[in-house]
């Protein structure tokens, strides 16, 4: 009999046809059709139209034809959750056939169908299976367990359902265990405080002991279990150590790994004079260099962890450099790993036999496994001292094959060489410049630039070889133009003479010729030294270097440490922590290592394994990328989060735009080749002395004048964001009604303080003079910072502007409309009252980007009833201009993520007093108009929300 | 944990489509399909993460195999599941094929029911799960209610992996030492890197609930009696032989019967074994590895469009045994445009679809040596690319273990069935078989 022809039928009808097979008589048939069903539910047909029909055919004695139909209902239950109901009374009945495998495969699967109205029936079920006489039965229940706690945790938790998950960690059969450990692990993943597994020594002798009995799964799920526990003291750290090492024995990858971990991780509460720990580490090797005979998958699986673990223990594996070595059929991606071990692992001692390889691999097929191979002799050179002759001399023959990456990639790596042991291989300066005309990647072209400008005065055609590069300057990447600069302003400083010339061209390509800030910004601070203080300049731009690190790529030590109690995860393999993969709360936990109480090699506290998400994150952050979506699965990256908030002044805007051009220099510099200005103190000091001064002085070389201008219209643009919207002034008080005064006004935030932009118009004959102002209590307690400044008096037709600063300090009282002022003006003739509202974001502070972390707890934490609907409608932009439109307002983008082709924003918002509004804003991104966005507004205070939201559509309506 | 399974044909349609878990969605199927199967590039990593869905997936023949999750699960176990899942479907009907699989996707649903819970692995030996899924169906129906309890602690129980009741005529039991032995050799016969992975692999035919206990000249063990002065050895060279007296063994794996803690304290390898064909254990030597040939490559060139290849392997073992299927594979350049071959030995052949030259010889006693010599005509090319000069593979068979293991004994004991050690038959058998065995040129 074959199955194969179910897959086949696509004929026209088919549904109606099927359907009248399923309503045979005959069972024979029956069968058939629904296997027919679940074949095109395989291939993606949808076939939920025949529900009631397939439902029909549950009622057998037939166990095969019961899987199907359970098989069915699992795929669409969902979809006809009313039509489900039927299905119920088969369950529960079958619930308590005398077949524990029919027992077991209802409570199986009544948990896979994601019904609300149906797990109201599994409980009581569900009870009873739990407390089954059959392990079987027992152990599927456990997992049910979660399976219930996924569609309705409250339901799991009011049922008392975690008690009795609790006790089966006690029950006699191992499996049971297994699972329920494994169930009770998944449960408390998303209640990290519930203290749930409650692990104590106890539990722990329990989980031991079933670990020597059950499957290699279970045995899987409680070494992944026992890996968060936290052993009292050394001795117990120990005593569990000696009953997990035999698992590194096991045949299953798996349980190998899952024990590296929990060995790894207790063996950093063991004292580290004990004889034991020795022994430890010698038993951790053997098995991880036998996980490298395993399948290819598993093998990058293992090699994955144990890049992890030479970066924490390097020890453990320093002999075992050869099982690394590439072989010739690996996959690619096992010899991309195996690689960057033998890096990690290279010493003085097997240094001989590391580099032979490497000029192996640097003659094979694949590009970037070369490229790497050429990539890591360089990293040789830099770490083993005694082997940077060797390591260049292989670099040159490879340079010899002129194989374009190669050639490329060397080098860049002989560049590194040079910055770490200066002075010492020039002589391979001429063979790579015989390779000048094949660079075609910048940073290999950058490199043969530093090199040319650091070794200028002995190459005795560097002017000319500079020239060269100048000539397509524009077209050259931003990495290639900047160093140019730099190294042609050496060149300068070395032979000032032959080379004025061309000095005087890359200054002014760099400074007048281009749009990029970075460059033009070192354009202008060349310029500057060379023109005020050559002898500065020199010792400046020729300082010494720091010296480059041995080791490169590695990884962060806290989030080493956290991917430490990740073995044999996705996150170990991605080298990322759990939060910046998963969504939800799950993976939320950061977790650490601890080390030994006392012991004088780590400050750090030992304090418990796993940390609520209210814990701080850690201090050090290792990169954007690792922060990806570390809550809400959000994308990272709001458009222009890092712009400083608005300086009011302008000599401060100047100050903010050279300080930051010198970082992003300084950075550039520390980052590809070193610091040639970022090393040197007397650079950031002489800028940091009079940073007014300098555009004045800048302003004082005729040459530069142009540029000034650019400076300041970059001050007034680029630089900075474009600021909160004002809106257009409006009468608040006509003439009429005042004796002649008309007072127009309108509210603006500059630089954190909130104005009261008045025009006060004298419409009468007489001079008006005595201004004072009062404001009634307010919502926010606005009150004028100080009198206001009406200097001289005001003549009959005359309009005066003032701009009155307002504090927030003043009395409370809630108004109504919130954004409600009364303001009394006074002059010399009466006293004239009248009310204007305020945008309620005069009141968003600067400071109001919330914390990813807070946002979510706080997002969470404020009840659902406080959650406001706004839609906005005609706006034409989308999620970055319009995150950039909010930001001037004071209003967060926290985060960016897409889904389903919608953009949303997590937006915060402070406010004077302390009351956060968070937002969630969802753009369609398909739309190519934009024109609906759809706010959600969360805040502890509700009555705020339409204000905020009136900010959200003024601020993006203009 | 895993959130879903699938099985793909070469073309990319699913055959098998399991979801386990909510966040899974039917997208996710066509995800890695675009992603994965129809990406243009080669595949740079087992595990491929497309909106924040991780994808595992390993490939037997042209089938893909593909586990899904959204969480942060435990990456080599779900590997191993998914060797696993091949396992158990190549014990149920063979090859895993396509059609196979068509034929068969009934009983794959229901051993994906068995297997895997809300995406938690369980018990998943080929022997427990036959007791009640077979491909006639389920069985289970018309049983009693012992048969039924006794199939549930058979699944769930601490031997899993064996059921009660096992009854054979003639006790007897087979063991084979299949090692591979693996080497890379620099062209001037320097040894860069060479190690033996074995297995040890058991056909067991034996009634009831036997206790077995297996013992080979492992260092270790021999080094501890040696010392403890332990004369009267009960299982001395009771099935071993001659050669070495031990062996160091780098590190070692077992089967899930053997007690590993016992192993861990006493290093004695005693278990209850699965009825039939398993793997007892696996493990790896590096020291004093009998390398059987020694391959001595000349490779010149001749001006820029002729190579010279002379090739010498030398056999290096006891002239009186006898390697089989013998293979030199010598790589050619892609540029080649005709090869001439003499060789003293068996056939040699210019396979220009497999850019090599495959020399065969059936048969060569120890202590031999036999000669290649090829020139090969290359067509001039503007590559720059010099030509990477993949190393020399071999492959060949020896009846004899390269790591020098020898197995001193097992010894079974049934204490409920009136059968002794002495009654079981057993057989070992030594295989040796090249692994990768290169020598660069």
């Amino acid at each position: 009999m074959t199955d194969s022809k179910y897959f086949t039928t696509t004929k026209k009808g088919e549904i109606f046809e099927l359907k009248a097979e399923l309503n045979s008589d005959k069972k024979e048939k029956k069968k058939e059709a629904v296997k027919k069903v679940i074949a095109s539910m395989t291939v993606g047909k949808d076939v939920s139209a025949l529900f009631p029909d397939v439902v029909n055919c549950m009622q057998t004695d037939n166990l095969e034809l019961k899987k199907l139909v359970y098989l069915y209902l699992m795929n669409y239950a969902k979809s006809q959750p009313d039509m489900a109901i039927m299905a119920v009374n088969t369950f529960v009945k079958d619930c308590e056939d005398p077949n524990p495998l029919i027992r077991a495969l209802a409570v199986r699967t009544m948990g896979c169908i994601r019904v609300d109205k149906i797990t109201e029936y599994l409980c009581e079920p569900l009870r009873k299976c739990l407390k089954d006489e059959d392990p079987y039965v027992r152990k599927t229940a456990a997992v049910c367990v979660a399976k219930l706690h996924d569609i309705n945790a409250q339901l799991v938790e009011d049922q008392g359902f975690l008690d009795t998950l609790k006790d089966l960690i006690s029950d006699s059969n191992p499996m049971v265990v297994a699972n329920a450990v494994a169930a009770l692990s998944e449960i408390a993943e998303s209640h990290p405080n519930s203290n749930l597994l409650d692990l104590n020594p106890q539990t722990i002798n329990k989980l031991l002991t079933a670990l020597n009995e059950c499957t290699e799964w279970g045995q899987i799920f409680i070494l992944d279990c026992l890996a968060n526990y936290m052993p009292r003291d050394d001795r117990e750290s120990q005593s569990i150590c000696e009953r997990v090492t035999p698992r590194l024995s096991h045949a299953n990858s798996a349980v190998v790994l899952s024990a590296v971990k929990v060995l790894m991780k207790f063996m950093e509460m063991l004292p580290k004079d004990l004889d034991y720990y020795g022994t430890l580490l010698k038993k951790l090797a053997p098995p991880l260099v036998t996980l490298l005979s395993a399948e290819p998958e598993l093998q990058y699986v293992a090699l994955r962890n144990i890049n992890l673990i030479v970066q924490k223990r390097p020890e453990i594996l320093k002999h075992e450099m050869k099982v690394f070595f590439v072989k010739y059929n690996d996959p690619i991606y096992v010899k991309l790993e195996k690689l960057d071990i033998m890096i990690r692992l290279a010493s003085q001692a097997n240094i001989a036999q590391v580099l032979a390889e490497l000029k192996e691999y640097a003659t094979e097929v694949d590009v970037d496994f070369v490229r790497k191979a050429v990539r890591a002799i360089g990293r040789c050179a830099i770490k083993v001292e005694q082997s940077a002759e060797r390591c260049v001399s292989t670099l040159l023959d490879l340079i010899q094959t002129k194989v374009n990456y190669v050639v490329q990639e060397a080098i860049v790596v002989i560049k590194d060489i040079f910055r770490k042991y200066p002075n010492k291989y020039e002589s391979v300066i001429a063979t790579l410049c015989e390779n000048l005309d094949s660079l075609d990647e910048p940073e290999a072209r950058a490199a043969m630039i530093w090199i040319v400008g650091e070794y200028a005065e002995r190459i005795d055609n560097a002017d000319e070889l500079l020239e060269s590069f100048l000539e397509g300057f524009h077209d050259e990447s931003t990495q290639v133009q900047l160093q140019l600069l730099t190294a042609i302003v050496k060149l300068f400083l070395k032979k000032p003479t032959e080379t004025q010339e061309l000095v005087q061209q890359v200054l002014s390509l760099a400074t007048q010729d281009s749009d990029n800030p970075d460059l033009r910004d070192r354009g202008y601070i060349y310029w500057r030294l060379l023109s005020t203080d050559p002898v500065a300049a020199k010792e400046v731009v020729l300082a010494e270097k720091p010296l480059i690190s041995e080791e490169t790529d590695l990884i962060e030590p806290t989030l080493l440490e956290e991917l430490i109690c990740h073995i044999g995860t996705l996150a170990s393999v991605y080298h990322k922590p759990p939060s910046a993969f998963v969504e939800g709360s799950r993976g939320v936990q950061h977790k650490k290592l601890t080390a030994r109480a006392g012991s004088g090699e780590s400050a750090e506290s030992p304090d418990v394994g796993l940390s609520g998400p209210s814990e701080a994150p850690p201090a050090v952050i290792p990169s954007q990328g690792d922060l990806l979506g570390d809550l809400l699965n959000l994308d990272l990256a709001p458009p222009t989060a890092t712009v400083p908030s608005v300086q009011p002044s302008m000599q401060m805007g100047a100050m903010d735009l050279l300080g930051g051009g010198l970082d992003s220099l300084m950075g550039d510099e520390s980052d590809t080749l070193g610091g040639d200005i970022g090393g040197s103190p007397s650079m950031g000091g002489g800028l940091g002395v009079a940073p007014a001064a300098m555009p004045a002085a800048l302003g004082g070389a005729p040459a530069v004048g142009g540029g000034l201008g650019d400076l300041f219209d970059l001050s007034g643009g680029v630089g900075m964001p474009t600021g909160s919207y004002v809106a257009p002034k409006t009468v608040w008080l006509p003439a009429m009604k005042a004796k002649g005064l008309e007072i127009s006004g309108t509210f603006a935030r500059r630089g954190g303080i909130i104005q009261m932009d008045l025009s006060l118009t004298n419409k009468a004959m007489s001079v008006m003079t005595d201004f004072a102002i009062q404001f009634n209590r307010n919502s926010f307690g606005l009150a004028p910072a100080g009198p206001l400044q009406v200097l001289t008096p005001l003549s009959p037709n005359q309009t005066i502007d003032v701009s009155l600063p307002l504090s927030t300090s003043g009395p409370v009282m809630k108004m109504e409309p919130l954004n409600n002022l009364q303001v009394a003006v006074k002059n010399n003739i009466d006293v004239f009252y009248f009310s204007c509202q305020y945008p309620i974001s005069m009141i968003f502070v600067e400071d109001g980007k919330m914390e990813r972390q807070v946002f979510l707890a706080t997002w969470k934490d404020i009840p659902n009833d406080n959650e406001a609907l706004f839609q906005i409608k005609d706006i034409h932009l989308n999620s970055d201009a319009a995150s950039n439109k909010l930001q001037g307002s004071n209003i967060f983008t926290i985060a960016k993520r897409t889904v389903e082709g919608q953009d949303m924003l997590y937006l915060s918002v402070k406010l004077t007093n302390g009351i956060w509004v968070l937002a969630e804003m969802r753009i369609q991104t398909g739309n190519p108009n934009y024109t609906e966005m759809e706010l959600s507004i969360k805040c502890r205070a509700p009555e705020v929300s339409p204000f905020v939201f009136q900010c959200y559509e003024l601020v993006l309506k203009n | 944990m895993i959130g879903g399974l699938f099985i793909y044909n070469h073309k990319g349609e699913v055959l098998i489509s399991r979801v386990y878990r909510d966040d899974i969605g039917r997208n996710a199927v066509d995800a890695f399909r675009v992603n994965v199967i129809h990406a243009r590039q080669q595949v740079r990593s087992p595990v491929t993460n497309i909106a924040r869905t991780s994808f595992f997936h390993v490939k037997r023949s042209n089938i893909w195999l593909a586990a899904v999750t959204k969480q942060n699960v435990n990456a080599a176990m779900v590997f191993e599941f998914l060797y696993k899942m091949c396992d158990v479907m190549a014990a149920y009907f063979g090859k895993i094929s396509e059609e196979n699989i068509k034929n068969n996707f009934v009983l794959i649903y229901e051993l994906l029911d068995e297997i895997l819970d809300f995406g938690y692995p369980q018990n998943s030996e080929t022997g427990a799960l036959k007791t009640f899924i077979t491909q006639q169906g389920i069985k289970g129906q018309h049983q009693t209610k012992e048969e039924q309890s006794q199939i549930t602690s058979q699944v769930t129980g601490q031997i899993g992996w064996r059921r009660e009741g096992i009854k054979y005529r003639r006790n007897e039991l087979f063991l084979d030492v299949l090692e591979s032995v693996n080497l890379l050799m620099s062209p001037q016969g320097q040894v860069l890197s060479a190690h033996v992975s074995g297995r040890v692999v058991m056909k067991s035919y034996l009634s009831g609930m036997p206790e077995c206990k297996f013992g080979m000249n492992d260092k270790i063990v021999i080094d501890k009696q040696g010392k403890g002065g332990t004369t009267d050895d009960p299982g001395k060279s009771e099935l071993g032989g001659s050669g070495k007296q031990s062996i160091a063994i780098d590190d070692c794996t077992f089967h899930q019967c053997v007690r590993l803690s016992k192993f861990d304290s006493e290093r004695s390898i005693s278990f209850i074994p699965p009825d039939g064909e398993y793997e007892l254990m696996r493990y790896r030597t590096t020291k004093d590895i009998i390398l059987p040939f020694r391959v001595i490559p000349l490779v010149r060139e001749v001006g820029r469009t002729k190579l010279e290849v002379k090739v010498v392997i030398k056999s290096n073992f006891k002239p009186s045994l006898l390697a089989q299927k013998i293979e030199v594979r010598i790589p050619t350049p892609l540029n080649t445009s005709g090869v001439q071959v003499i060789c003293m030995k068996g056939k040699a052949k210019y396979k220009a679809s497999e850019n090599a030259i495959v020399w065969k010889i059936k048969r060569m006693a120890g202590m031999k040596e036999s000669q290649i010599s090829a020139e090969i005509e290359l067509l001039p090319t503007n590559d720059k690319k010099k030509w990477a000069r993949p190393p020399i593979s071999m492959n060949f068979e020896v009846p004899f273990a390269p790591s020098g293991l020898k197995v001193r004994y097992l010894k079974v004991f049934e204490s409920k069935l009136n059968y002794s050690d002495h009654d079981v038959i057993k057989w070992v058998r030594y295989i040796g078989r090249s692994g990768i065995y290169e020598t660069r040129c």
